[in-house]
């Protein structure tokens, strides 16, 4: 039986007060799998990816990469993981090679080794040239996709990134999909991609997990999903499962 | 421990001492400011109060000193303040930034990875210090020969002692904005009830109580650890107080760092 990449398993999370920002979600995303992590902004995405990466505590519920438990050895789990965070988190007054240099260092990678790969990610995504300029000197587009060579300079089997093209252009946003499909395809990377925007979705060969209000709405291929919701498209399901869903099945639910 | 384990400890040690000495190269700004602080402090007020503030022979002097010998110590000892809250002001805006979720998103153990920021930090005020020693030998002040050595061990644990007080500053720092307040509530009330501008005996004839309050800081004793250490000499009691204080402020600083900090009150906008 394969091992998920990622399980997620009656996860609850609040911050405080009565208000409770994860409950109960539950999902896998199996090695080679493409998942949109969907959910309008306040559906919870952003505390799961803290609580997928170990930097907050669940109240309820576990986190598993590859069968690690985050919290009960960090190490090994964050050992296959790979981050891109909603928030750009590169250092802007160093320059590209020194960003991904520490990041290499953090994980253990001696400096030959670091330097060998960080040119193998540049070189594909077409930044080896920019090497020895300071961060603050890129746009936003070529920002993210150092973050994403970041994310993958010690191997990760799992990426998740979070609302990776905020703040990118149409054709920036499009070589980002395209580059980071062709990961799953290539290099069976497992990644989880939370968006609040549909077209980022590809109907034919993705997975999604509809996030709202804490809740997992629905998980599976795009046509499964569909299917259980009786739509026609990802976009129609979303909004029944989320904003424009009747009041008396959100009561149900 | 294997010896693989060692190695990645090892790099990653490497990679964050490097990288803060690489962002206070990077900062020109924070270089010429470590240094300037402490020099106005010797060439201003040092020399305009020289003929005021006699200084009676006292350990570890064996002669009456000028007032710019006195003070020496007790600017390094600035430096290294100055530096610690810094780093503490740069763990605010890292974790503010994001940047630290990629130190602790590290499979390395939590605490190793703070200490291991903690010294880099140290690393950064000693490289301050050296400069700022250079410039005190060509102004003429008298250190012994090997000075610069003997008081290297000193440095780290003062430094270490003031980058452990600031790491459990950063941790009770909501917001960058309110970083104001510890200039105002920890680091003049360290500075100004120490030894680092007047000697002890000074505050004890000025009232007990404030001899009492320098006495009880452990800033004074960062600072008499760093004369002594100059001088090629230990003071015990110095060393005994500003170990204990280091031990107690990162055992406070790791246990009090928590990166959710600053991550729950955006919660709902950053929450996606």
């Amino acid at each position: 039986m394969t091992v998920p990449a990622l399980e997620v398993e009656g996860l609850r999370h609040g911050y405080g007060g009565n208000r409770l920002a994860l409950e109960d979600v539950g999902f896998r995303v199996m090695p080679g799998a493409f998942t949109c992590l969907l959910g309008p902004n306040g559906a919870g995405k952003s505390t799961l990816f803290a609580l997928a990466t170990g930097l907050l505590r669940p109240a309820d519920g576990r986190v598993r990469i590859h069968g690690h438990d985050i919290v009960q050895a960090p190490g090994k789990a964050l050992a296959e993981l790979g981050v891109v965070f909603q928030q750009p988190t590169l250092d802007l007054d160093l320059t590209v090679l020194q960003n991904l240099r520490y990041f290499a260092a953090l994980h253990g990678i001696g400096r030959r080794e670091a330097d060998r790969r960080i040119e193998t990610e540049l070189t594909r995504l077409s930044l080896f040239e920019r090497r020895g300029e300071k961060l603050r000197a890129l746009n936003g587009g070529h920002r993210r996709r150092v973050e994403i060579a970041r994310a993958l300079l010690h191997r990760p089997t799992l990426l998740l990134l979070d609302e990776p093209t905020v703040g990118l252009d149409i054709p920036a946003r499009r070589t980002l999909i395209r580059h980071v499909h062709a990961l799953c395809a290539e290099d069976g990377i497992a990644v989880l991609w939370a968006t609040h925007l549909i077209d980022e979705i590809d109907p034919v060969t993705d997975h999604v997990v509809v996030l709202h209000r804490g809740r997992v709405r629905a998980s599976g291929p795009v046509a499964t999903v569909n299917a259980e919701t009786g739509c026609a498209t990802v976009a129609e399901s979303f909004d029944r499962l989320t904003a424009a869903r009747p009041a008396a099945v959100e009561a149900a639910a | 421990m294997t010896g693989r384990q060692l190695r990645t400890w090892g790099i990653a040690f490497q990679g964050i001492v490097a990288r803060e000495v690489l962002r206070f190269i990077h900062q020109r700004e924070r270089f010429l400011g470590a240094l300037v602080r402490p020099l106005v402090w010797l060439f201003v007020f040092a020399a305009g109060f020289r003929a005021a503030l006699g200084i009676a022979i006292i350990p570890p002097y064996e002669t009456y000193i000028p007032y710019e010998v006195y003070i020496v110590p007790g600017l390094i000892g600035m430096i290294q303040l100055f530096n610690g809250m810094q780093g503490s002001l740069s763990m605010v805006y890292d974790r503010e930034m994001g940047s630290m979720r990629i130190l602790l998103t590290s499979p390395l153990p939590r605490a190793f990875l703070l200490v291991a920021r903690l010294l880099g930090g140290v690393v950064v005020s000693v490289l301050q210090v050296a400069a700022f020693l250079l410039i005190v030998r060509l102004y003429g002040i008298d250190l012994p020969a090997w000075a610069p050595l003997t008081v290297l061990p000193a440095l780290l644990l003062n430094g270490l002692m003031l980058g452990a007080l600031g790491m459990v500053l950063a941790s009770t720092i909501r917001q960058l904005e309110n970083f104001a307040g510890v200039m105002n509530f920890v680091v003049f009330p360290l500075f100004f009830l120490s030894s680092a501008l007047y000697p002890l005996y000074r505050m004890e004839e000025a009232g007990p109580l404030l001899w009492w309050l320098c006495s009880l800081n452990p800033f004074t004793h960062g600072v008499e650890l760093i004369r002594f250490a100059l001088y090629g000499r230990i003071d015990g009691l110095a060393l005994a107080v500003v170990t204990g204080a280091t031990l107690l402020f990162a055992a406070l600083a790791v246990r009090g760092y928590s990166p959710a900090r600053g991550m729950g009150s955006r919660a709902p906008s950053a929450a996606g």
